[in-house]
């Protein structure tokens, strides 16, 4: 049931956090959320919460996303935790290299609710 | 640096803002700029490098203009300048950095953009990254005002030749 995963959003700007937040719950009645200002963040949290759904930036400080989509995929626990990319990196050369990398999907800001529901429920209806 | 790249900043910095922010923004003439002083209380900068060019791109907001573009943004009212605004001004750039190189990109310049910097102030100033003609974009929103600039690596013709305009 969409209300009762567990998602992670990972991304520096904390209002973009809160945009997220909020969209995630008007769009899904989502409210089990954490938050990651950067990878290693996001890294501490996967490692001791059971989520269901990642959705990170590109470009931050300290582990970028693709940085940590890497390491999630390369590891057996969250290999197969969805992994969407919401970012300002639109170029196709960055969603080739995420794409390679094991991307489940990808959201180029700016983005509205309705890019957010379209690219989420499929997530959301069959948990996978 | 030949205008056509200036454009997908123009069409940029409106989608975001209309996207993201629901606000309308319309944009002046754009002009040559001769000095760092920003023309708004506070602004975000993001470097962009790629194998040919390296440049910069500024988006410097009045206090009236940010806030109620974070308001709308938020969904509610912010009335002073403080992180959460600080915040929101890099993520602005930043998306608006990322949409521009989209376009550029397909216009044959690949860009590379780095994580922005916010700088608060009256008269702060802003520094391009490097010595090349900057040039500024006033826009216009039903609650102030804001100005972008760009400032782009070209080899070529003097850009004051083809702009045929002065900073005002």
């Amino acid at each position: 049931m969409a209300s009762e995963m567990c998602v992670l959003i990972v991304d520096d700007f904390s209002i973009m956090r809160g945009i997220i937040r909020r969209m995630l719950l008007k769009e899904f009645g989502t409210n089990n959320i954490f938050e990651a200002e950067d990878g290693i963040t996001a890294w501490q949290i996967l490692s001791s919460e059971k989520i269901d759904l990642v959705l990170c930036d590109w470009n931050m400080p300290n582990m970028t996303g693709l940085d940590l989509l890497e390491k999630v995929r390369s590891h057996k626990d969250f290999s197969k935790v969805p992994f969407i990319m919401i970012t300002a990196e639109g170029k196709k050369e960055n969603v080739i290299e995420a794409t390679k990398k094991g991307v489940s999907g990808y959201i180029i800001k700016p983005f509205t609710a309705k890019d957010l529901r379209k690219k989420l429920s499929p997530i959301f209806q069959t948990g996978e | 640096m030949n205008l056509k790249y200036i454009e997908p900043f123009i069409a940029a910095t409106i989608h975001v803002l209309e996207t993201m922010a629901f606000t309308q923004a319309t944009a002046g003439d754009a002009y040559l700029k001769d000095d760092q002083t920003a023309m708004g209380d506070v602004s975000g900068i993001i470097g962009m490098t790629g194998k040919e060019s390296s440049g910069t791109l500024s988006v410097s907001f009045t206090k009236n203009s940010i806030l109620a573009i974070v308001s709308n943004m938020f969904g509610d009212e912010i009335t002073e300048l403080n992180n959460e605004i600080k915040d929101a001004v890099g993520e602005i750039t930043n998306m608006i950095s990322g949409q521009a190189r989209q376009k550029l990109e397909e216009m044959g310049k690949s860009l590379d953009a780095a994580i922005p910097t916010v700088i608060t102030g009256i008269n702060h100033s802003i520094k391009h990254i490097t010595t090349y003609p900057i040039i500024a974009v006033p826009f216009s929103t039903d609650n102030g005002d804001f100005t972008i600039e760009i400032c782009l690596e070209e080899e070529g013709v003097s850009l004051r030749r083809k702009i045929g305009r002065e900073t005002p």
